[in-house]
């Protein structure tokens, strides 16, 4: 039996690994900026790599209806479009009273 | 499983863009600079969702978050000229790099602990027709919900930033 020279593979665990690095980056980089824009910057990056992972078990996972991962990830996207949005016009809006964005100089709420 | 070495080699590079992007949007010192490793980073998942044969969701990504999204944060970014931009840490840092490394470790191993139910489908063709097709079918009703949330949040966007009663604001000297 002849093996061809180089055989790469690539299975699902390989694309959950690569989705769960891209979380664990987006995680520490929402709870650890001080900029709320930096804040933001990592719950996209959390929503990229939940999208990697829904669109590899779409397709690698035995399913009725496999498209349904793909269905998934657009809602994911249009959510995150919109939280985008009204995350960003509320850091613009603080920033008008306030003169900053940190978020730890943003305490309002706080007694 | 995906035995082609050339897609393969492909994921590998656009992995390791996605994952290296990501890493400097939390290591760069200029915000500036983490919004346009953001925008790459959102490149190379794209490249990763077509590897993983979704061309509909790739431009998708590509039109929202590479184009839409990092335009709208490098604007949030230019709009708050006087906020630190530095891109520094909280005081929350260590705890954080401890809680991110957990999540990575459980999920690591939840990953290769699990005995996935794995199909030896072949890739998608172009799936935009069935997707639309979806859409309009049986989730029309969540479509439909996130039409209205786009509009919500649309308004609320405008709502928010918008200029409240000018006499206040000019007595702080603007």
């Amino acid at each position: 039996m002849i093996a061809p020279l180089l055989a790469f593979t690539l299975h699902l665990e390989e694309v959950l690994v690569v989705g769960a690095a891209l979380f664990a980056i987006g995680l520490y980089v929402a709870l650890s900026k001080r900029n709320a824009i930096g804040v933001l910057m990592g719950v996209e990056l959390m929503l990229n790599a939940v999208n990697v992972t829904l669109l590899a078990f779409s397709r690698f996972i035995e399913s009725e209806q496999p498209l349904d991962g793909q269905v998934f990830a657009v809602f994911v996207i249009t959510v995150a479009a919109a939280e985008a949005a009204v995350a960003l016009a509320l850091a613009v809006a603080i920033y008008k009273h306030r003169e900053t964005v940190n978020i730890d100089e943003i305490d309002l709420l706080r007694w | 499983m995906i035995a082609e070495n050339g897609i393969v080699i492909a994921f590998w590079l656009l992995a390791a863009t996605t994952i290296g992007c990501a890493l400097m949007v939390a290591a760069v010192r200029e915000l500036v600079q983490a919004v346009l490793f953001l925008a790459l980073t959102f490149v190379g998942a794209a490249g990763m969702y077509i590897v993983l044969s979704a061309d509909f969701v790739a431009v998708v990504q590509v039109l929202i978050y590479a184009g839409a999204v990092s335009v709208l944060m490098t604007f949030a970014v230019m709009l708050t000229p006087a906020a630190d931009r530095r891109n520094s840490e909280t005081v929350f840092q260590v705890p954080a790099l401890v809680l991110a490394g957990l999540v990575l470790a459980v999920l690591v191993f939840v990953t290769l602990d699990t005995d996935w139910a794995i199909s030896d489908r072949a890739a998608f063709s172009a799936t935009a027709a069935s997707l639309g097709e979806a859409f309009l079918k049986p989730y029309v009703v969540p479509f439909e919900v996130a039409s209205v949330l786009l509009m919500v949040a649309m308004i609320g966007a405008i709502v928010l930033t918008q200029e409240d009663e000018p006499p206040p604001r000019r007595q702080e000297g603007e």
